[in-house]
């Protein structure tokens, strides 16, 4: 159903797959910021091959931490982190903890669809989900900075798939 | 060679900008009303040495007919061109189909140059209107809207909004060599100027209700923050910045207040600041998003976009903060309203099956029209004499402005020579 072709009938998908993310959020995890990728809620062809399956990285350092994955995508309207993230950013997560003086800045953004003041909330909802899941796993929230830019910085591919997303952002360490 | 060269040049640069070589934004009337009014606008009479800096007579005409309500005589068709009452045959124009005239000259002044204009009732040989208007010369196309304007009034009996502004913002580049402009122009795209240059992204220009400043949030700090602008000086002010979002500033009727967005308390709320004492406000509490907020022209409410119920919807709230109530049920998405001055007719962009469209809602019916048929259409901004509803839209994957009459029926679109563009805001009255 997923993949119906007209608007109507992806936006009635889009909202019964959205319900259904919330409910299966709700039931497997206490966080409430992880969602499967399997719920594609955006049901668009375009994919993120390769920035799923994350990085071969075990111990994290100063010197290989700009390895990792430092963009994350998200599904339309929606601010949850999908399953695939969940390996780099534990990575980014447990070096910002390790290493109190370095510090990140969580860059949010959207897609062009809906109005721009609305998306820069949106962003903004995007970027404070990677720091919750940051601080949950013990970085202080005095390394991590936010910032929305909503739809004003779609990526260069104009693709509203890549542009859903948040970008990592070392400023020290 | 060097004349060939520029003669070249005019010539792009004329069809580039249309009918102003130096009109960032041209104008193309899709549609108008099912009977327009005819008119002939007759080419004014200039006696000066040397060619004035602008056909004012033009521009009168194309602001008449972008306006949708007239239909334009053509000049070629005309038999003659009067200047004065005195050289008008009126069998011969009544003939030709028109129902009014305007006729002028153009005179040299000591300081300028003085207009002559008349408009006459074609059917009773009757003068509406006549005027002397004296310019420096160098605000020929003053002179003209304002001409346009009284025109407007005087056929349709509403008040003519073409000696106003319309401000917008630009974007040219990519990456690195991305741009960001707020433009300033006249309600017919010419004579834009830059207000301010940005390597990052700049958005929600307004307007204060007097006309003589702008708000708007600029990223050039690499964080959103809030700006007053004053246009006259170009002096302008960083309002107080928080942490997360500092977004969505709307003047109250005063100009006293600025209703804002900001996250610093977690998430987006609507807060009021006040700007004289400094004061701050909050209006409204909820996890979801509160955003986009626009006042009520008595300045006793504030509307606003809110996620409360699931989707984007507008709400009203009073504007010393209350319960908000929901106003919009058509559909799943209805955000960032703006009122008419009267207070009675909300535009909205509205989702439906095909996309986000410009629409309007009576508030005294409840009665909902969407206005357009393209897809990707934003930041709804209605004239000053509630007639026509600007917005932003795509053509051909591009930003470009379009306009809408509130009834529907008139559309045009004002494809730009320079990159994309979007966010227009349009000014008060002026004058």
């Amino acid at each position: 159903m997923k993949k119906l072709n007209t608007t109507k009938a992806r936006t009635v998908a889009k909202f019964a797959s959205i319900t259904l993310a919330a409910l299966l959020v709700v039931g497997c995890s206490s966080s409430g910021t992880i969602k499967d990728d399997a719920q594609d809620v955006d049901g668009s062809s375009a994919t993120t091959t390769g920035v799923n399956n994350g990085s071969q990285i075990t111990g994290v350092n100063s010197a290989n931490v700009g390895d990792l994955q430092s963009v994350y995508y998200f599904d339309f309207d929606q601010s949850v982190i999908r399953s695939s993230a969940l390996n780099d950013l534990s990575l980014h997560a447990q070096f910002l903890a390790g290493n109190s003086n370095a510090a990140v800045r969580l860059e949010g953004h959207a897609d062009e669809q809906g109005t721009r003041e609305y998306n820069i909330a949106l962003g903004e909802r995007r970027a404070q989900a990677v720091e919750q899941f940051l601080v949950g796993r013990g970085v202080s929230s005095s390394q991590i900075d936010t910032i929305s830019y909503g739809e004003e910085k779609p990526d260069v591919s104009g693709l509203a798939t890549k542009s859903r997303r948040v970008e990592v952002k070392y400023t020290a360490k | 060679m060097v004349t060939n060269k520029f003669i070249k040049l005019c010539t792009l640069l004329m069809l580039l900008g249309g009918m102003q070589a130096n009109a960032e934004l041209r104008i193309v009337v899709d549609g108008g009303v099912e009977e327009p009014t005819n008119i002939a606008v007759v080419p004014f009479g200039w006696n000066g040495d040397s060619p004035l800096a602008e056909n004012i007579s033009a521009i009168v005409a194309n602001d008449l007919r972008r306006s949708g309500m007239f239909k334009l005589m053509n000049e070629e068709n005309m038999l003659s061109s009067p200047e004065s009452q005195a050289q008008i045959f009126f069998r011969d124009w009544r003939i030709s189909g028109n129902d009014f005239m305007l006729v002028g000259s153009m005179k040299p002044t000591a300081n300028g140059v003085k207009a002559t204009v008349e408009l006459f009732d074609i059917l009773t040989e009757k003068k509406i209107w006549s005027q002397t208007i004296d310019s420096s010369g160098s605000d020929l196309r003053d002179v003209a809207h304002y001409i346009a304007d009284e025109v407007f009034q005087k056929i349709t009996g509403i008040r003519g909004a073409f000696a106003t502004k319309v401000v917008y913002v630009t974007v040219q580049g990519r990456g690195a060599a991305r741009k960001y402009r707020l433009q300033m122009a006249d309600s017919d795209g010419a004579r834009s100027q830059t207000i301010l240059a940005s390597k990052e992204p700049i958005l929600s220009p307004t307007w204060s209700r007097d006309g003589q400043k702008l708000a708007y949030v600029s990223f050039e700090t690499n964080r959103p923050a809030i700006y007053i602008q004053h246009l006259s000086t170009g002096k302008r002010q960083k309002v107080q910045s928080f942490k997360g979002i500092n977004g969505a500033p709307a003047w109250d009727p005063t100009g006293n207040k600025l209703a804002l967005v900001l996250s610093k308390d977690g998430n987006p709320e609507i807060y009021v600041l006040n700007l004289q004492t400094g004061g701050l406000i909050r209006i409204t509490n909820h996890f979801g998003i509160d955003t986009e907020p626009t006042w009520s022209p008595d300045g006793q409410s504030i509307l606003f976009t809110s996620d409360r119920a699931g989707r984007p919807q507008i709400y009203r709230v009073a504007a010393s903060g209350g319960k908000p109530q929901r106003i919009t049920f058509n559909g799943n998405y209805n955000s960032r309203g703006r009122l008419t001055q009267d207070g009675r007719f909300l535009t909205m962009v509205h989702q439906d099956a095909s996309g986000y469209h410009i629409a309007v809602q009576d508030l005294q019916s409840g009665r909902l029209d969407i206005l357009t048929t393209s897809r990707d259409d934003e930041s709804p901004t209605i004239s000053p004499n509630g007639v026509v509803v600007m917005y932003a839209t795509k053509l051909r994957g591009r930003g470009v402005l379009a306009g809408v009459s509130l009834d529907g029926k008139i559309k045009f679109t004002m494809p730009s020579s320079l990159g994309e563009v979007r966010e227009p805001a349009w000014s008060p009255f002026l004058n």
